[in-house]
């Protein structure tokens, strides 16, 4: 049976696999797709065996820093990253969290002064696993995943 | 106490927690400082403008800030109010440190938000000395505890210390403790189920090996201890009045507990205290928190004048 594709091919650009179909629009915003004039396709809900439900974005003619892609590890730690020439997949990416996260997660201290003025927040990542643990350079209080909220870029 | 007459620092351009001092760093501070205590008036910053910028009240960190500068030679400006300020008319804490960096050469900041001086030390185009922000960190109260501690008992390392009180919102408590870590102290934690040591300083003195033990009990804590450590329940650190209600008295350190005391046993205390030590305490030998405030104007003396980059005294 011929496969199709859910979402067409491109020719040139990144694709972004794997995404949680529950986090596709952050991650469209953390990366500022909104804003940029490439073509981009995507598809969301799709199956998954790995995610259940899962979201996949094509961009074409776009071609990612590591220190900017890996800005969606903290939301899409198993997406994965492919680099596509002549609708080839010429290298796969490979996620890792920053070890400096800066201006994309919000601290959860309401106390803290990234909450109440205009500062970037900025965060030290002290563990990935079992849990995502962030460490705010300001007030010194710890954001873990569950409290994790992503700012929005809009 | 070092007596050498050099110090050798490298400290940071500003202060703004206790994890931004090594040990060394720390004993330096404390060893600057007994000198200034020996030498009260040593006017070798005439030329200098000090700004003491305090958002949120205070009685001793201000005045003992104030006390230093002033002994020091320095001019003092600056607000205990911001009623009198632009904050009110909505002027953002960037834009009033950029301004008043361009008036003094040095800042001292105390403001209710946890960061504060973190961020304030990133626009400011001078040295700035966090005096409190918020919850959050308080350096030159753990450096004039650490100095108290050790003009009193003559060394820093292998003591006894009872922390007593608001061991969860206390941030005098946790600085000293992550401080005194550096000294291979055994802490006996007094509180309430409801105000303990958060686990995640625990979690830190047992990476480190350091001995605790914790107990809601006062008065069984007293007899083998070198410092008792305590601290008010705080009203403003709680977002639960009937929490406060509840707690609000549960200790209160009387004469007849200290009896069986070490000869050597001090009690400290951040000040200001409400209850939690009763008045018949304070004409004992083991009273010391009025001396420890006097003590902060020395630490503060040696804290601005590293700051302003003054290496030797």
């Amino acid at each position: 049976m011929e496969k199709h594709l859910k979402v067409s091919a491109i020719k040139d650009g990144t694709v972004l696999d794997h995404i949680p179909a529950n986090q596709l629009f952050k991650v469209i915003d953390i990366l500022g797709l909104s804003k940029i004039p490439n073509q981009i396709t995507f598809g969301t809900n799709l199956d998954s065996k790995l995610l259940g439900k899962k979201a996949i974005v094509k961009i074409t003619d776009k071609y990612f820093e590591d220190s900017d892609i890996n800005r969606i590890a903290l939301i899409a730690p198993q997406a994965k990253i492919n680099i596509i020439h002549n609708f080839e997949v010429v290298e796969k990416r490979i996620l890792s969290t920053p070890s400096k996260i800066e201006g994309i997660a919000k601290c959860m201290n309401p106390a803290c002064i990234t909450n109440h003025q205009d500062v970037i927040t900025s965060f030290i990542t002290i563990a990935t696993s079992p849990e995502l643990k962030l460490l705010c350079r300001y007030c010194e209080k710890v954001t873990d995943e569950k409290n994790l909220k992503i700012i929005s870029n809009q | 106490m070092n007596k050498s007459n050099t110090i050798a620092i490298d400290m940071s351009k500003h202060l703004i927690s206790i994890h931004d001092f090594s040990k060394e760093e720390i004993l330096n501070v404390l060893s600057m400082a007994s000198r200034f205590e020996e030498n009260k008036n040593s006017a070798i910053f005439s030329d200098k403008v000090v700004a003491s910028l305090f958002f949120e009240p205070s009685t001793r960190t201000r005045l003992s800030f104030e006390t230093a500068a002033n002994r020091l030679g320095a001019r003092v400006i600056g607000f205990s109010d911001v009623g009198n300020t632009s904050v009110t008319k909505g002027e953002t804490l960037k834009d009033t440190i950029k301004m008043v960096s361009n008036y003094a050469d040095l800042i001292v900041i105390r403001h209710p938000l946890e960061g504060s001086a973190r961020y304030a030390s990133e626009v400011s185009s001078v040295p700035v000395i966090n005096a409190g922000d918020g919850a959050n960190q308080h350096p030159t109260q753990t450096l004039l505890d650490l100095y108290s501690i050790l003009k009193t008992q003559g060394k820093l390392e292998n003591l006894k210390i009872n922390l007593v009180g608001d061991l969860k919102y206390g941030r005098t408590v946790h600085s000293l403790l992550q401080a005194m870590s550096h000294f291979s102290p055994k802490f006996r934690f007094t509180a309430p189920k409801e105000l303990r040591m958060p686990e995640e300083y625990k979690e830190q003195l047992r990476v480190k090996g350091i001995e605790f033990e914790e107990s809601e009990n006062l008065e069984d804590g007293i007899e083998d201890m070198d410092i008792v450590y305590m601290t008010r329940v705080q009203r403003e650190r709680f977002t639960d009045a009937i929490e406060y209600e509840r707690v609000k008295n549960v200790y209160s350190l009387r004469r007849y507990m200290i009896e069986n005391a070490r000869p050597n046993m001090k009690i400290l205390h951040p000040l200001p205290r409400i209850n939690e030590i009763h008045q018949d305490v304070d004409c004992s030998d083991h009273a010391y928190y009025f001396d420890q405030a006097g003590n902060g104007v020395y630490t503060r003396m040696a804290i601005v004048t590293l700051l302003l980059g003054i290496k030797e005294f």
